[in-house]
């Protein structure tokens, strides 16, 4: 009886094997696309960056040493490895410049994220309860900007925040001031200029999440007796916490490292991450001090984020 | 004593002159832009009453159900609860609960917490609130899933985590919007009568939408059936099915045969029909149409008997031709056309495992049926 089980089974098996190899295969190639976007187009620069900033600045081109180069083979590169040095990070640690700009940065960045959840949600709130009909012309109207230069359209704020510019002359010219206004070169002008940059990548996750949200939900609360403000607060909100999420981040990640928004709008006196690497890269040519920045900059980032999303799926298991 | 159909519970406030109204519809109509949803519709519900509205989709029994929990306002007429004019109460004011098609459970609750949100609206102290909630979940069946999230539960659990929501307030009217639509069959006749027991048992008026004439006709004890914003009848169920007032109401509910016909004379207690091809049919249900006046005779397939021979002592009996017959266990249906072209359609309930006088296709045969076996219907 035994072997007549043992024969049978391998046989099946053979049978099905190729075809599951097959199978295999073409699932393994549909995830597999996304990783080598991810290998060439971010862990390869990174890399790059990551050896740079390993590196000294030398004068030369590229302006700096080079660092576990193959060109003096395998043993070459080894020996590479001993005469590593992290001087640059310990440089970064000795100057409390960069430590302030990262601080600056994340503050801000943090503001001008909560300031853009606060004007992106009820717009999104308010496309996503408009007559279906108009919804596809609301969201054609929040991505409109794009099809302009980010760059010329902050340059644009240039010329109606500055103490002559159009909102100065327009307040004034109903009387609701008398002197003009000092917005342009300071932090509140780089607030308006985040907000203003990055309320599309707000509205448009807020929009789909709340979107896809059951209106009869908000009803069902109302009929059993909550007020649509408490209606929204128990039930829209906390429903649409995933596209908040999600909204904050596209948001915030960009909006730490912003360089354009600060350097044109924040003038010289503000402090920002990004226009530090800037100036390092361009103004000293120091690219191996830069890099380092770079890095650090993108380990305050992932990490964190890193720990939310984890925390996130953790809470989502628990609530199944 | 005789009776129309059978009765499903001593409960008949409607036919009580003195009985006072707890709902009213007064002269209710509702527009969208052009689209009048409801028209000049007056109705009255009462106290314990089981009430089904039931229409094809689009004929604004929803509207009605919405306009009562508060979420549609009347463009114009009233609507009174208890004698109170709702207008301009908001849904969260309104003693009413309804119980959504799509159950509108809250997704990011659990089912205890679900049950638990109309009490908190309330201010009701927790210890009260963790006894009803128990005393629902016990009522629902659902003890064991007070800690599921609604995902986590089949159709036939979140429509009871629904219903236990919508009445755990207690509130004066039930509002219930196709409540088993999205149940299967077997559960959903299961279901059917959990709900009359629950109606029972709680002494709640329950208003219910629904498209499913067996549903209504099991559950209501009075049935409304519209049609494009009005209201064509308001009856009990048998009286719906026995006594239907409209053709559209006949139609609706049920199979019917209608034979297009004149009054021909009025007798001492009977109404001589001619149909449209010259066949006689007497009625003696009181019908009170016009002498010459067209009307339309209606008769159920299970009220005409179908036999070979002319049935000696039968008042109205035509002659025909077995067209079809199907087969269906429980009962057989016949299509038999008439000399002068019409289908009748006739049932036969299988009593017996033989049958006495066997038809079959092409034979001649005769239908019959008793003077009090249909209705005349003028309009």
């Amino acid at each position: 009886m035994t072997d007549i089980a043992a024969t049978a089974a391998p046989s099946t098996e053979t049978a099905t094997l190729p075809a599951r190899l097959a199978k295999g295969f073409v699932n393994r190639l549909v995830i597999i696309i996304p990783y080598l976007w991810l290998l060439f187009f971010f862990l390869i620069p990174f890399i790059i960056v990551f050896k740079i900033s390993l590196s000294q600045t030398a004068i030369s081109m590229p302006p700096y040493t080079p660092v576990l180069d193959f060109s003096d083979g395998i043993s070459g590169f080894l020996a590479g490895f001993r005469e590593l040095n992290f001087d640059n990070y310990t440089w970064l640690t000795q100057d409390a410049l960069y430590f302030n700009a990262y601080v600056t940065s994340l503050i801000i960045a943090a503001i001008s994220t909560m300031l853009t959840l606060i004007v992106g949600y009820p717009i999104a709130y308010g496309m996503a309860r408009a007559p279906a009909t108009i919804r596809p012309t609301l969201l054609m109207l929040v991505i409109l900007p794009f099809w302009t230069s980010f760059l010329i359209r902050v340059y644009a704020w240039i010329g109606i925040l500055k103490p002559e510019g159009l909102l100065n002359q327009l307040l004034m010219s109903l009387h609701i001031i008398s002197q003009p206004l000092v917005i342009l070169n300071t932090y509140t002008a780089i607030f308006i200029g985040i907000v203003y940059s990055y309320l599309p990548f707000m509205v448009l996750p807020l929009y789909s999440s709340l979107e896809k949200m059951d209106y009869s939900l908000v009803e069902a609360a109302e009929d059993l007796g909550c007020p649509p403000i408490g209606a929204f607060w128990k039930i829209t909100f906390p429903l649409s916490l995933p596209g908040v999420v999600a909204g904050c981040l596209l948001v915030f990640i960009p909006a730490v490292g912003e360089f354009v928004i600060p350097d044109l709008l924040g003038g010289s006196q503000t402090l920002m991450i990004g226009k530090t690497l800037w100036n390092e890269f361009f103004s000293n040519r120091d690219w191996p001090v830069s890099s380092a920045v770079a890095v650090i900059l993108l380990l305050v980032l992932t990490i964190p984020i890193m720990f939310f999303q984890q925390a996130q799926a953790k809470a989502q298991e628990q609530g199944r | 004593m005789k009776s129309l159909g059978s009765i499903r519970r001593d409960f008949a406030p409607w036919n009580d002159p003195n009985a006072k109204p707890y709902i009213q519809f007064d002269k209710v109509t509702k527009k969208f832009g052009d689209f009048t949803a409801v028209n000049n519709l007056s109705l009255t519900i009462f106290e314990r009453e089981f009430f089904a509205l039931l229409g094809a989709s689009g004929c604004g029994k929803s509207t009605l159900l919405r306009m009562l929990a508060g979420f549609e306002e009347p463009t114009a007429g009233r609507i009174l609860l208890d004698g109170q004019d709702l207008r301009g109460i908001p849904p969260y004011k309104r003693p009413v609960n309804m119980m959504f098609q799509s159950y509108a459970l809250f997704p990011h609750m659990t089912v205890e917490k679900n049950i638990a949100f109309g009490l908190k609206q309330e201010g009701m102290p927790g210890s009260d609130i963790e006894k009803r909630v128990a005393e629902m979940l016990k009522l629902v069946k659902l003890e064991q899933f007070a800690k599921r999230k609604p995902h986590q539960l089949s159709g036939g659990q979140r429509q009871r985590v629904a219903l236990a929501r919508s009445v755990a307030k207690r509130p004066k009217v039930l509002l219930l919007d196709e409540p088993l639509g999205a149940l299967d069959k077997k559960l959903r006749e299961e279901t059917q009568f959990e709900l009359m027991d629950l109606q029972q048992e709680l002494g709640l008026t329950f208003v219910v939408v629904t498209h499913d004439q067996e549903e209504a006709m099991t559950m209501a004890d009075r049935i409304a059936i519209m049609d494009k914003g009005e209201v064509m009848q308001v009856a009990t169920p048998a009286e719906i099915y026995e006594a239907p007032t409209s053709r559209f109401v006949a139609h609706f509910v049920g199979n019917v045969n209608m034979f297009e016909g004149k009054v021909a004379e009025h007798t001492a207690n009977a109404t001589r029909i001619t149909g449209a091809t010259g066949a006689e049919i007497v009625v003696d249900n009181g019908g009170k149409a016009a002498a010459g006046s067209d009307i339309v005779f209606a008769i159920r397939p299970e009220k005409i008997k179908v036999s070979s021979k002319k049935p000696a002592d039968a008042v109205n009996a035509l002659e025909g031709e077995v067209y079809d017959v199907a087969y269906l266990g429980d009962m057989t249906v016949y299509h038999i056309k008439l000399d002068d072209g019409q289908i009748v359609r006739a049932s036969a309930l299988n009593a017996s495992r033989v049958t006495e006088d066997p038809l079959t296709w092409n034979d001649r045969a005769w239908v019959s049926f008793r003077p009090d076996a249909g209705v005349v219907l003028t309009r």
